[in-house]
């Protein structure tokens, strides 16, 4: 396990700041809040070509860059910093599970062009059930034909393809999982852009109704499974460089603000806050970096870190979300005041994939207690 | 006539070197003095000190070399136990030649034993503001006042007093730093006993105490930078258990010597593990007494693994930061903080887990009453080397720059509001 970045790895985050300090101030974020897309095709594409960060951490042999998830970590602090806007996550959940599900050639296939920002691509997993896990599924695939419903899939409203989560009829758990690609428009399909308390992250809700969809994989699970904790890792880092954010304009705030003839800041009740916020903020960093390389180096303890990773990333943000809120006053409760961009993107985060107790449970059966 | 800077020994000419001293001079059936001795004359028993006060000059970054031969004989080292090496590195650095004379050598052997006297009853935070005063009688000062929190002074030979000598000043500009002999009538010391029921702690009570003027160190007024010195060191050796000797089941007079000073030595120290909280007992506990089933339970369990083990990949960023050579980042000072966290988290578990039986005791409670003491000896962690308020003050300026809070303290110490 590395715990220090090497210089290229610095390198590379210093790039990925300069390009989003450029490219999502919170005047762009706010911006795309309103858009219905979400996000900027123009900058997607700088990001794909220029940056080559699609499919960041998938072999090249499948399509991606042939980087770790240690890279693809640093770029979601990064992005969580900067609140970026972008069908990021949703493209690395789409690539992530064709790279594990397909064969090699039809992975290249798929990934190199979603990669590329030509097509973007969401994997609809979640149904009205509220399951993050693979067993929740239920929507089903008979004879080539999809049935059911699928919500909160990120991105999907945007997108021009669908990777979809189904089960055999009858198939109970992790048995009968598959996975089906299809166009986006194919008939059949009826999507709705939901409305997020995150608008920064879209979501949308996909009806099938009897729609041909060509299948990728019968034997899905492992590659969900896996996914996920990719998925989670990445949200982890992402949280992380969001609860990095808040906690940075917490303290410019408390050094600025003048109150009583002195600085805010100054108070013991908000510099202890502060000091408090910055060792939970740095325990998440560590849990997520550390869980990050263990994605890489295939380590089996790889779902309990990602739990671990995810729930303390999490309650790191959301304590600096809402300590960020408190220590700004009643101008950080303001619509114009950006703070509130970053607290809604915690807490839409902090259930993606599973709550913190939840991932706690996790946590604990993966460690056998 | 070469120009070129001296070049540093490397580690490969260290180690032949010291490999041959120890073939050629260590036997395991010499008396620990007389050993320590030949240490503290060849240099090898704290190579990186100066060649003139028992040492070898050697670069840090070689000492693991030395120490390495030394396990691999199973070479007794110099003492190391207690705040010996504090007072050391200050006498080092503030001490006149006659001090190194007098005091380095006995330190090294282990034939005397030091305790600091810096924090008292009305200054614990705020260790400036000491009262205990020194007055200059001619070629000696009086003591009087009274030290609190002294570990091992009821075997102390000397200790480490800062004491007050001039009371018009700012309070960090009265303040001086003495040796004072502890063997003296003027000297009272008595345990104080903690609420887990451990004395590991004393009192020091000093009346018209006699402090030679040639144990003053530095320059009168020149303490608080002086006690610096000391409390960087401190910080520098972690908390409490500094200076460890590991005990070594071997055969041979010098090693049940050591054994005994190292008995003595940590006896103070026997419940600091509980203090931190024994994470180590949670998994083990709870699958002992069924509570690994409860569902709030194991979420709390969950909360005190992610907090250590997070804990524990921060101090290794730390590490690994300054491995690299570069500037600590935050992580770096935040150890203390999350320890108390820990520990809080841990006894807290311990209680969920426990259940009834956290009500008792000693023989009665569970693991012979282990349990219990980490109940009671978890408080003193976020106090002790510098409370969580002081630490989180730390944090806040130097780490995160929010401005200090306006002191009221600046004027003449005579007229702050003190205890």
């Amino acid at each position: 396990m590395h715990f220090a970045f090497t210089p290229e790895q610095e390198q590379f985050r210093d790039a990925v700041r300069r390009f989003l300090r450029d490219r999502s101030p919170p005047a762009e974020v706010r911006r795309l809040m309103d858009d219905e897309r979400g996000h900027d095709p123009g900058v997607w594409r700088q990001m794909c070509q220029e940056l080559g960060l699609g499919a960041l951490h998938v072999p090249e042999d499948r399509g991606g860059q042939g980087f770790s998830v240690t890279e693809l970590g640093i770029a979601f602090e990064e992005m969580g910093r900067a609140l970026l806007c972008a069908p990021y996550l949703s493209s690395v959940l789409a690539t992530t599970v064709v790279a594990e599900a397909c064969a090699q050639e039809e992975a290249e296939q798929i990934v190199s062009r979603i990669a590329a920002g030509e097509q973007l691509a969401a994997l609809a997993l979640t149904e009205a059930n509220g399951r993050w896990d693979a067993g929740g599924v239920e929507l089903i695939a008979d004879g080539g034909r999809l049935r059911g419903s699928k919500t909160h899939v990120i991105d999907g409203h945007a997108a021009d393809l669908l990777i979809v989560a189904a089960r055999a009829s009858g198939s109970t758990g992790e048995e009968g999982l598959s996975l089906h690609v299809v166009a986006a428009d194919a008939p059949g399909i009826t999507r709705r852009c939901l409305t997020a308390l995150d608008p920064t992250r879209k979501l949308a809700g996909i009806d099938f109704a009897n729609v041909e969809a060509r299948c990728i994989s019968s034997d899905a699970a492992p590659a969900l499974r896996r996914t996920l904790d990719i998925a989670c890792v990445a949200v982890a880092c992402e949280l992380a460089g969001v609860a990095e954010a808040l906690l940075e304009s917490a303290v410019d705030y408390a050094k600025l603000r003048m109150q009583f003839g002195r600085a805010v800041g100054s108070f013991q009740a908000i510099k202890h806050k502060c000091a408090d916020l910055l060792l939970e903020v740095e325990l998440a960093k560590s849990a997520a970096r550390y869980a990050a390389e263990a994605a890489t180096v295939s380590d089996a303890d790889l779902p309990a870190l990602a739990s671990l990773a995810k729930a303390a990333a999490a309650d790191a943000a959301m304590r600096a979300a809402r300590d960020c809120i408190q220590i700004h006053g009643g101008i950080g409760f303001t619509w114009d005041n950006d703070t509130h961009l970053w607290f809604k993107r915690a807490k839409s985060a902090e259930v993606l994939f599973g709550t913190p107790a939840w991932h706690r449970e996790r946590l604990m059966r993966c460690s056998e207690v | 006539m070469s120009e070129t800077a001296p070049t540093d020994p490397s580690a490969d000419s260290v180690r032949r070197e010291v490999r041959e001293w120890l073939e050629a001079n260590w036997d395991p059936n010499e008396d620990l003095v007389a050993w320590r001795n030949l240490l503290a004359d060849s240099g090898w028993g704290m190579p990186v000190w100066p060649q003139q006060w028992h040492g070898r000059d050697l670069p840090q970054a070689l000492a693991p070399v030395v120490e390495e031969e030394f396990a691999r004989l199973g070479a007794v080292g110099v003492a190391k136990t207690g705040i010996r090496l504090l007072a050391a590195a200050t006498l080092l650095e503030h001490g006149s030649d006659a001090h190194k004379a007098r005091f380095l050598r006995r330190i090294l052997t282990g034939e005397d034993t030091w305790c600091q006297l810096f924090s008292e009853p009305g200054s614990g935070s705020d260790l400036a503001g000491a009262t205990t005063r020194a007055d200059r009688h001619g070629d000696h000062f009086l003591v009087n006042g009274q030290k609190v929190w002294t570990t091992s002074a009821h075997h102390a030979d000397y200790g480490l007093l800062l004491a007050r000598t001039d009371w018009d000043v700012p309070k960090h500009q009265g303040l001086t730093y003495f040796v004072l002999d502890m063997h003296q009538e003027g000297v009272d010391v008595r345990p104080l006993k903690q609420m887990n029921g451990h004395a590991s702690f004393n009192q020091v009570f000093f009346t018209d105490a006699v402090v030679p003027a040639e144990n003053l160190v530095s320059a009168v007024g020149n303490g608080w930078q002086v006690a610096i010195t000391t409390l960087m060191h401190e910080r520098r050796g972690a908390d409490g258990l500094r200076g460890v000797q590991r005990e070594r089941d071997l055969p041979g007079r010098i090693y049940e010597q050591e054994r005994e000073e190292i008995a003595v030595a940590l006896e103070p120290y026997k419940w600091y593990p509980q203090r931190a909280g024994r994470v180590d007992l949670v998994l083990e506990r709870a699958q002992a007494t069924g509570r690994n089933t409860d569902p709030a339970t194991r979420q709390e369990i969950a909360k005190l693994l992610t907090m250590a083990r997070s804990a524990e990949w921060t101090a290794r960023r730390a590490r690994a930061a300054q491995q690299q050579g570069r500037p600590q980042g935050p992580e770096g000072s935040l150890g203390k903080l999350a320890s108390s966290n820990i520990a809080r988290q841990a006894s807290h578990v311990h209680t969920l887990i426990a259940g009834a039986n956290a009500m008792l005791a000693g023989e009665d409670g569970d693991l012979n009453g282990l349990i219990a003491e980490i109940l009671i000896s978890v408080p003193a962690t976020s106090i002790a080397g510098g409370t969580d308020e002081i630490q989180r003050n730390i944090i806040a300026e130097r780490v995160l720059g929010l401005p200090k809070e306006p002191r009221m303290d600046t004027g003449p110490f005579r007229d702050v509001k003190r205890n």
